[in-house]
């Protein structure tokens, strides 16, 4: 098996799925907070296009979760953080070559990197020999460095910086400074003459005391006395520094182009494990989403929205789960129910999880089967624009007919709340009209609305309502039940906190 | 080096954890009138006395006798005390004087600093080199013996030569040799001074007669940033032995520190034994014996801070109680009942720091924490009522309690009425006497007394304020059955005599 990449089956898709932009839908679902956290810290490596780019067939979505698999086991995980760590020291090595002015100092830092790089592929090819590996990507990627290490080239590349690395510990010299002369020579065992004086006064030592080493800052660059000093020792010991300059022009091109694709796209996982690990901390369920492509009975327990829980977790607040079934026919979820009690988050959840898994990731939740498809379409509430010069209203129904237009019978269609500025009658219609539409396109949608009409429309619907607390119906339980839309829920509610509902006052009369 | 006048094998030490209950045995026994004597307005001296005073209680029974044979040496010689005393401040007041420079922090000016306060410490060394030499065998205590011949021995002329040396070659006339290493990035690391053998035309001739090249350039006058960077160079050689010098400065004046700390204490005792022959009140050695034991035997105890206050001598008390565990002080208000409690609790403290006790004869064993319950006044904070408040603390000291306390009880429990006070204090002090802590018990509970009296056993002592048939006070006590009536009666007289006595003047003049 040979190695293409360790996020794409195949070559070609290398070069194709990388999307610069963030797909439309990336704010209303908060995923570009949930990319932009994820990629915090790695922005050397540019992962957003990889996470812009969701894949089209269930087979690479496979080959991701066999990488991430291989990836839940934690040595691997640490095996892959050093290797990355090494090869940004030696990415900040050759940094600093560059910044350099002085050959003798360029050479020097290129020659770090250059170790580091030797470091960093030796021990992740040791560390992979010894791993438990199953997934495709990372079998092939073994056998492929495998091979490179065991190669001539890499071996002579190893062996001679560590002659060079050793040869230059070596060097050691004297300066006498005196005056305006600074005289440079081999060191010849003069006595450290700081352990000298410490240990005349050593008999009056009582216990610690200030440490009156002065901080001196330090530069990477050097300044031309020193220049001159390095000038002078490198005439001390000509042999080490004549090797040096070889070395320096002949090893030049020492990166692996594969070993390099590998270390930015293989941050893609990392990226996202490190990011999906306070989830599991706080006790919350990730898993393995079964894609389907030729049914549409989607599922997912215990789902929550990403942004949401992060944000949650960080305050310490706690974090309310919900489920969500379409069975056979159904297509459609209308979300219903008292405000702020979580159905734009529900709506949002729908989206990330289908975004997620088209990313070839674990998505929150105990269980998941989602749909793998083509295009992902939201309609949230946009403030009024000047730009576009309509009124709300139409500017609505124009996105939504950009939207039903675009999409395919293979599209997910995701509205929050939709056709709000105008009166009750109209805005029962129209969106009528727009659910008929979808339901003749036979698209998977979430519709959150205040209209319980649209509820119990067509068999193609199911109805989620937001719930309060029985008790006190000014909080929000968070949690969406599947059950007809009754306006009567928040009263009702109510009702019984005073004991008041007719049970209780069966029971307080005592008939 | 070490001084070592407080503790045979320790340094005393003024941070040293006081017990727990040091503001209560400050307030209760006054320990400031004693501090005050001791330090005679010097308020090192009487953070010493303090510290050493209130830590005795943790000291064994053999650094009391060492300390008490290093104060009979003191009482002997006081004037060379004093003048060792004298040096030590002066070396830390001089070091205080030695100004750091304007520059801030540089090697150079740490440098210069220390070589200047080493030469000032070189010049007090000396002399407290010679009192050592003068005196070192008039001294017949263990803790001098062995400060004389450490100061001997360490310091020799020797010494002083090598020392000297150091501070000539300092001054680095010959120029600064430094050894260094390549650091990252072929940068100098590792910069060691290193000493320069003998004269730098030998340094030269030597340098060119051998075959290792050296090569020398200069910094051209006008090349200021040259300059700079030199006198970097020559920065990062000194950092490490102006570090080293500075820091050995630092133990030498802790070594001062340290010796003034200990000869304070000592000080502080020769003021206090100044004052009381003075007003000719007779102060002895008191016989510590094992803490297991039980004895507490003393002729002429007085009470030292009513003595100090007073300016004159005080009565003393007399008592016999070898194998008592317990003793019940009831009689006469205004008897000295108070005063030969707060007598106890003095003379078990200074006995246990190793100074003289205000007695003509004092023996008693040794107690591993002192106590003291007091009444108090009541509580301002009205978060708890007097008993409560009184119950509280008993329980803090029953948290610490341990079987060889001693245990100042000062009309405790007497915030109730008589009978369930002394059904409290009766069941704690039984219980606290069966775990064999000794108690010293001032009360006017007559129930309590009278129980412990009739119960009989030979380990409780009854003592009771002398009152004469007049109603005078002779301030003494002594032997005996405790007494239903502590004649407040002679006290009422007393004062409302005197009222009446005035109004019925008024009442005349108003005729």
């Amino acid at each position: 098996m040979t190695f293409h990449s360790i996020l794409f089956t195949t070559t070609e898709d290398s070069a194709k799925e990388e999307m610069l932009e963030a797909p439309a839908f990336f704010v209303d679902l908060n995923l570009d907070q949930i990319i932009d956290t994820i990629t915090a810290g790695k922005q050397e490596y540019d992962l957003k296009p990889f996470y812009h780019a969701p894949l089209r067939d269930t087979d690479a979505i496979t080959y991701r979760h066999e990488v991430m698999c291989d990836f839940e086991a934690r040595t691997l995980f640490e095996s892959i953080k050093v290797f990355a760590h090494r090869m940004r020291a030696m990415r900040e090595h050759l940094t600093q070559a560059g910044k350099r002015y002085y050959k003798y100092q360029k050479e020097s830092w290129f020659l770090d990197a250059v170790e580091t790089y030797c470091d960093a592929v030796s021990c992740l090819a040791d560390d992979l020999s010894r791993a438990d590996l199953e997934s495709r990507g990372f079998l092939a990627f073994r056998e492929y460095l495998a091979d490179y290490i065991s190669s001539g080239c890499f071996q002579a590349l190893l062996a001679e910086t560590k002659k060079l690395k050793a040869d230059l510990a070596t060097v050691r010299y004297c300066l006498l400074i005196k005056g305006n002369a600074v005289k440079v020579r081999r060191y010849e065992l003069e006595v450290d003459y700081s352990a000298d004086v410490e240990s005349t006064f050593e008999k009056f030592k009582q216990g610690v005391v200030k440490d009156y080493t002065v901080k001196l800052t330090s530069w990477p660059d050097m300044n031309h006395v020193e220049a001159q000093v390095l000038d002078l020792v490198a005439r001390l010991y000509p042999d080490i520094f004549l090797s040096l300059d070889d070395y320096c022009d002949r090893t030049a091109g020492y990166l692996d182009e594969t070993i390099a694709v590998f270390d930015r796209q293989v941050q893609f996982y990392v990226a996202y494990l490190e990011y999906i690990a306070l989830f599991k901390r706080a006790g919350l369920r990730l898993c393995y989403p079964h894609m389907v492509a030729q049914v549409k009975e989607v599922y997912d327990y215990e789902g929550y929205d990403l942004a949401l829980a992060r944000k949650l977790i960080i305050e310490k607040s706690p974090i309310v789960c919900n489920d969500f079934h379409l069975q056979e026919e159904k297509r459609i979820i209308v979300v219903s129910g008292p405000n702020q009690g979580g159905k734009t988050t529900f709506a949002r959840t729908f989206g990330q999880l289908h975004y997620m898994a088209s990313l070839g990731c674990p998505v929150p939740g105990r269980e998941a089967q989602l749909y793998l498809f083509d295009r992902l379409f939201t309609h949230f509430e946009q403030a009024e624009n000047l730009q576009n010069l309509r009124g709300k209203l139409k500017d609505e129904l124009v996105r939504i007919h950009a939207i039903l237009s675009q999409a395919t019978s293979h599209s997910i269609i995701i509205m929050n709340e939709i056709l709000t500025s105008t009166t009750l009658q109209d805005a029962i219609s129209l969106s009528k009209k727009v659910i008929e539409r979808i339901i003749e396109l036979d698209l998977l949608c979430v519709c959150v609305t205040f209209l319980d009409e649209l509820a119990s429309m067509s068999e193609k619907t199911v109805s989620m309502v937001s719930t309060v607390v029985p008790e006190n119906p000014t909080l929000r339980t968070y949690r969406l039940v599947r059950r007809p839309p009754d306006g009567l829920s928040y009263a009702i509610s109510i009702a019984e906190k005073y004991r008041l509902t007719y049970h209780q006052l069966k029971e307080r009369t005592g008939s | 080096m070490k001084a070592f006048l407080m503790c045979r094998d320790r340094d005393f030490d003024p941070q040293r954890k006081l017990p727990w209950n040091a503001p209560a045995l400050m307030q209760d026994l006054e320990l400031n009138t004693l501090f005050n004597a001791m330090a005679l307005g010097d308020k090192f001296l009487f953070e010493v006395a303090r510290v050493a005073v209130l830590s005795g209680v943790s000291d064994d029974l053999d650094t009391m006798l060492y300390r008490q044979a290093v104060l009979r040496d003191c009482l002997k010689y006081p004037a060379i005390i004093r003048s060792m005393y004298d040096l030590a401040v002066e070396a830390i007041e001089s070091e205080k004087k030695i100004f750091w420079g304007i520059f801030g922090r540089h090697p150079d000016t740490i440098l210069h600093r220390a070589v200047d306060v080493l030469q000032m410490f070189v010049g007090v060394l000396k002399k407290l080199r010679g009192i050592a030499e003068q005196y070192a065998d008039r001294f017949e205590s263990e803790g001098f013996a062995a400060l004389f011949a450490m100061l001997n021995r360490e310091l020799s002329d020797e010494y002083f030569a090598i020392v000297q040396d150091h501070l000539r070659e300092l001054k680095f006339r010959a120029g600064v040799l430094i050894s260094a290493e390549l650091g990252q990035g072929n940068k100098g690391a590792n910069y060691t001074l290193r000493k320069l053998e003998g004269k730098k035309q030998n340094w030269l001739r030597q340098a060119f007669a051998a075959k290792p090249p050296v090569y020398t350039f200069y910094i051209a006058d006008r090349d200021e940033s040259g300059a700079k960077a030199l006198s970097e160079l020559h920065e990062r050689g000194i950092n490490l032995v102006a570090n080293a010098l500075a820091q050995s400065t630092d133990h030498i004046l802790s070594f001062f520190t340290m010796l003034r700390t200990e000869l304070a204490f000592y000080i502080g005792c020769l003021n206090l034994h100044g004052q009381l022959t003075q007003q000719g009140e007779p102060v002895c050695f008191p016989l510590p014996v094992a803490p297991g034991e039980r004895r507490h035997v003393f002729a002429g105890l007085y009470d030292v801070c009513l003595s100090l206050v007073l300016g004159q001598r005080v009565v003393g008390n007399d008592l016999d109680a070898d194998n008592k565990a317990l003793a019940v002080i009831t009689g006469a208000n205004e008897g000295g009942k108070s005063t030969f409690l707060r007598s106890i609790g003095l003379s078990q403290l200074m006995m246990q720091c190793g100074t003289f006790v205000p007695a003509e004869f004092f023996c008693a064993n040794v107690c591993d924490a002192l106590f003291t319950h007091y009444r108090r006044e009541e509580d301002a904070t009205m978060n708890s009522g007097k008993l409560d408040e009184e119950l509280s603390r008993m329980s803090d000291i029953v948290d610490h309690i341990t079987p060889n306390s001693l245990l100042l009880f000062n009309e405790s429990f007497a915030a109730t009425n008589e009978r369930e006070g002394s059904e409290i204090a009766r069941q704690i002090v039984s219980a606290l006497v069966e775990k064999r802590i000794k108690v010293f018990f001032v009360t006017h509970l007559y129930t309590l007394a009278r129980g412990f009296y009739d119960k009989g056993g030979t380990n409780a002592v009854f003592l009771v304020a002398e009152r004469q048939a007049n109603g005078a006070r002779t301030l003494r006590l002594v032997e005996g059955e405790p007494l239903q009536t502590s004649y407040g009666e002679d006290l009422y007289v007393r004062i409302f005599g005197t009222v009446a006595q005035t109004r019925g003047a008024h009442e005349l003049s108003a005729v």
